[in-house]
């Protein structure tokens, strides 16, 4: 198969960023709001059909299997969950697209890893790498635990305890301190890296369950949009560690608008986005807030 | 690191602040839902992992993480999309009666 050259791939994934911007903006309106949508997705299926023709493809096969799978599942969860329950499905579709930056980092650290370049690559290639693993794990597990809350499969009060501030202060210092260390010591070759890295995805993945349990289940529509808005900053940053413009530029797009709709969201509430995060802490006036 | 891309991301984070002001309180969670669809442009970085060659070595784990990042991101957009646009045509619908 032809692939492009990388000047046609660029305006293919201008013209798709183009189009996210128009989606997003006619999706803000109530008479444009579906062509936005179909016009976002458009912007989607340009860029799709770009990075498949951006290279030669080797594993065709397993890429046929991912794009079936999800496809299935996807539009078989869009279809048949119900009206009421669709706020939890976006909760848990973020939360996919989450893991799938997290494991678009994974494999791009797997593939410095055992190329043996570990020792080699910079300090800002490794940093990068963990970021979006970081950023892609909080996103999954909180999401997970949101669409948990609303479909009570999770207890949907706040969930508290002694020293919570103190576990989650300790957990945000763990976490830094483990990325400082592998960022400055990939001299020392071997497993321990690996464990590390793993051990990095792992406090990611607690922190965000530790994040979103002492929020209240009503106040949960808040929290998805602010989670929705990390998972464009996870696909930022995984544009950064793949060197890709259109992940960079439609991830920041859905990070900053994103945190600019959760906090419309908290005013409609007449609430601060601080107060919605950080309420469940003072007093547990919020679980009683109808969903 | 390429300073070309930070200048991208500063840039689309500006407009992303601009692009939305007044949204109605209806169209918060189809709107929540169809930026959501769009951050699943991680997609593209999924199926990068899998197109072009790369060392040999460690070669099931990449394909098994590359081929898991398909198919969530997939999930992702499929399942995006769809769903944002049935909440708009039960919106559309409403705002007719």
């Amino acid at each position: 198969m032809p692939s492009l050259s990388p000047d046609l791939q660029n305006l293919l994934y201008i013209i798709a960023s183009v189009l996210f911007v128009f989606g997003i903006k006619m999706l803000g309106k109530p008479e444009s709001a579906r062509s936005g949508n179909a016009v976002s997705a458009l912007g989607m299926l340009i860029a799709i059909i770009t990075a498949l023709l951006s290279e030669q493809i080797l594993h065709w096969q397993w890429i046929l299997v991912g794009l079936a799978a999800g496809s299935i599942i996807g539009a078989l969860a869009a279809r048949l969950v119900a009206m009421t329950a669709m706020p939890e499905m976006v909760a848990l579709f973020n939360g996919f697209g989450g893991i799938a930056s997290l494991l678009v980092g994974w494999a791009e650290f797997q593939k410095i890893y055992s190329a043996g370049e570990l020792m080699s690559a910079s300090y800002y290639q490794v940093f990068i790498i963990l970021l979006t693993v970081l950023i892609g794990g909080v996103t999954f597990s909180g999401s997970l635990i949101a669409w948990g809350k609303l479909s009570g499969t999770v207890p949907s009060r706040p969930i508290l305890y002694r020293g919570q501030r103190i576990v989650n202060g300790i957990l945000v210092l763990l976490i830094i301190g483990f990325i400082t260390f592998l960022t400055g010591r990939l001299d020392l070759t071997g497993l321990e890296n690996y464990t590390h890295f793993l051990f990095i995805a792992a406090l990611a993945l607690l922190f965000g369950v530790l994040f979103v349990i002492p929020i209240g289940g009503g106040d949960m529509p808040v929290v998805i949009s602010l989670l929705n808005s990390y998972s464009g900053m996870a696909a930022c940053a995984a544009g950064f560690v793949i060197n890709n413009n259109v992940l960079i530029v439609s991830g920041a797009l859905v990070g900053s608008s994103g945190i600019i709709l959760t906090t419309i969201m908290c005013k409609a509430m007449n609430r601060s986005l601080t107060n919605v995060l950080f309420s469940g802490f003072g007093s547990v006036s919020t679980s009683t807030q109808g969903e | 690191m390429d300073i070309r891309l930070v200048f991208i991301l500063v840039l689309a984070t500006f407009l992303g602040f601009e692009l939305i002001s007044k949204v109605p309180s209806q169209l918060h969670t189809p709107l929540m839902s169809g930026s959501n669809a769009i951050s699943g442009i991680t997609i593209v970085g999924a199926l990068l992992s899998l197109v072009g060659s790369f060392s040999v070595e460690g070669n099931v784990t990449r394909i098994i993480l590359g081929t898991l990042a398909v198919t969530f991101a997939t999930i992702n957009v499929v399942g995006g999309y769809l769903v944002t646009d049935r909440m708009l045509r039960m919106f559309v619908k409403k705002e007719k009666k």
